[in-house]
């Protein structure tokens, strides 16, 4: 069984403060960490490796620091890792993102499954994984917060949406986006840390995939959407009254208020 | 010559019932349409819809394609996928608006990669400037700043958070037109759905009434408190991020960017100090009342009535009160 893993590096989401003063971002305290829901999707590819043989290629779209994050893949079960790195690709939004990385695992030949984690905590769209899947032609199910069962043929997976679960049969090749309720990833052990740190990361630039793609979709210039504008959101500004009294007098001061707005009859 | 059909909404059903956030992108699209003096268009796929498809009619829709064949009662990516793009590739709308979903972020993309045109996920308002090209404005960064996006490329693909948007109040007497389209009937899709359930659970995103929880509680077991207020306003509960990640409460409560976002009549946050990402999400709630230790938390600033004070001090003798005021003890 071939299985990519795709991954992102991305900020520490919640160490980005917003200055509201200033109206920016503020990064400086933020590190870059992995996506936290392509560990899931590592630890489920590496699972799926234990009990039916095979091997875990991680790919990565990014910088070169990246690699630092697929050393740690490949401490934590990964075979093999690839980095998609040139700056003719950056700039992309998610189709151009989607058909990179798309190109890459056509580029490396057959496989069986490709698992993202359901959305990347800096972008959160949850576009690229569905869009890599069209690109490759292969089904795909997403939010999958349970995998039954997988052979040679086919894999099946609980799919959570808002109002009902889908168990659904996915004939191989196929690509799943997987939630954090899958699993539990594991840690690295000391030992495994070392050997990724010997381990060599297969690095492809431009003109590696060029040969194979259409290179007008690559990066910026292949990207359909342009931000145009960023703004801060109006915030707060509601500051209302001030309840206070003795607990009792504020219990009957908020129940005075559920009455007066018609929430309690 | 342009398109006749300036906006195409996707009505995503399931079970046969049409979920409301279609109304609101219905409201919205009528308001685009309007502007670009062009038709609003709806696309349904199902079986045995016809009834249904008329709804869209009465919530503003001038054309409604209707897909009506046994392989699309349930939702098959791929087989969703085929018959939208190819009516797309026919009918050229200007704007595609999908509700973001887990439905919609499921199949937009698909779509979007098939028609290689520009997605843009999760907006939360929609505009057009002077040239009518679509201007889509989104969170970003966990909704500590708003991006405008612009599509170079045709259609305009948009997927629309729920909540966001007005729909237009139900008018029987609206006339449009209801086109059936001839399903393309995929023998294999790849897909086979073995079995569909139903998920219990709550659904805080409908809810009217949310009384929340956050940081400021000690112990998993203290729950029962916040439920206990939550039952006897009829309303859920709710929680911040850290009692999710702590695995005190589900997933399906959380409160905020990353989980749910609400809009109800009520939201009162017990011991919630209001990080950036639940603001995003519980901000445009009609009444928000804040329960807080700290008087410097954020949530307050956000609030139209709030105490300082300890939650354990309040939430007795608020269900007290509230028992009284239901006659029951």
């Amino acid at each position: 069984m071939n299985i990519i893993v795709l991954m992102k590096q991305v900020p520490e989401i919640e160490k980005v403060r917003f200055d509201y003063e200033k109206g920016r971002l503020d990064r400086s305290s933020a590190g870059a960490v992995t996506n936290p829901f392509d560990l899931n999707a590592l630890e489920a590819a590496v699972q799926i490796k234990e009990r039916a043989g095979g091997s875990v290629t991680a790919i990565s779209m990014g910088p070169m620091q990246a690699i630092e994050m697929l050393r740690d893949a490949l401490a934590r079960g990964a075979d093999k890792a690839i980095l998609l790195s040139d700056e003719r690709f950056a700039g992309a939004d998610t189709l151009a993102t989607a058909y990179t990385l798309a190109t890459a695992i056509k580029k490396l030949g057959a496989f069986d499954l490709v698992i993202c984690g359901e959305k990347t905590v800096d972008g959160d769209t949850a576009q690229v994984g569905p869009e890599v899947a069209e690109f490759l032609g292969i089904p795909h199910a997403a939010y999958v917060e349970e995998i039954r069962e997988i052979n040679a043929k086919w894999i099946v997976v609980k799919a959570r949406m808002e109002q009902s679960d889908y168990i659904l049969k996915l004939s191989l090749p196929a690509l799943i986006t997987v939630t954090k309720d899958i699993n539990v990833p594991r840690l690295p052990t000391l030992r495994d840390k070392l050997k990724a740190m010997r381990a060599p990361i297969t690095i492809w630039t431009y003109d590696d995939l060029s040969q194979v793609a259409d290179q007008k979709y690559f990066g910026f210039e292949g990207s359909p959407t342009r931000v145009i504008k960023v703004f801060t959101p109006v915030t707060g500004g509601r500051r209302g009254q001030m309840i206070s009294g003795s607990p009792e007098e504020i219990a009957a001061k908020i129940v005075h208020i559920l009455r007066e707005n018609k929430i309690l009859g | 010559m342009g398109s006749e059909c300036g906006v195409l909404v996707f009505a995503e059903q399931e079970n046969g019932e049409i979920h409301n956030v279609v109304y609101e992108l219905l409201g919205k699209g009528r308001e685009l349409a309007n502007r670009l003096n062009k038709m609003l268009c709806a696309v349904l796929l199902g079986f045995g819809l016809e009834e249904k498809s008329r709804e869209l009619i009465y919530y503003g829709a001038d054309r409604v394609y209707l897909f009506d064949h046994p392989s699309l009662k349930n939702f098959d990516v791929i087989r969703y996928k085929h018959n939208i793009v190819k009516l797309v590739n026919e009918v050229k709308p200007d704007i595609f608006l999908i509700g973001a979903t887990r439905m919609g972020r499921s199949l937009a993309p698909r779509i979007a990669a098939a028609l290689r045109t520009g997605l843009t996920a999760d907006c939360v308002d929609l505009d057009l400037d002077d040239e009518g090209n679509l201007v889509q404005i989104r969170p970003a960064f966990s909704g500590n700043i708003m991006a405008q996006i612009r599509t170079r490329t045709r259609p305009q693909m948009a997927t629309v958070r729920y909540r966001m948007m007005k729909p237009l109040s139900r008018n029987p007497n609206r006339t449009g037109e209801i086109v059936r389209m001839e399903t393309e009937f995929l023998e294999n899709s790849g897909i086979e759905i073995l079995d569909r359930v139903s998920a219990s659970g709550v659904n805080l995103s409908e809810a009217d009434i949310i009384v929340a929880a956050g940081r400021g509680l000690k112990s998993p077991e203290d729950l029962k408190l916040i439920e206990e207020v939550a039952n006897l306003l009829g309303g859920v509960v709710g929680a911040s991020r850290p009692l999710v990640d702590a695995g005190w409460i589900g997933r399906e409560h959380q409160v905020g960017f990353s989980g749910n976002t609400v809009k109800p009549k009520v939201y009162i946050a017990f011991g919630i100090s209001g990080s950036p990402q639940h603001l995003f999400g519980m901000r445009d709630s009609d009444i928000i009342i804040a329960v807080n230790k700290d008087p410097s938390a954020s949530i307050i600033n956000f609030s139209d009535y709030y105490v300082i004070g300890d939650l354990y001090e309040i939430i007795p003798p608020l269900i007290r009160e509230l028992k009284r005021a239901r006659g029951v003890g």
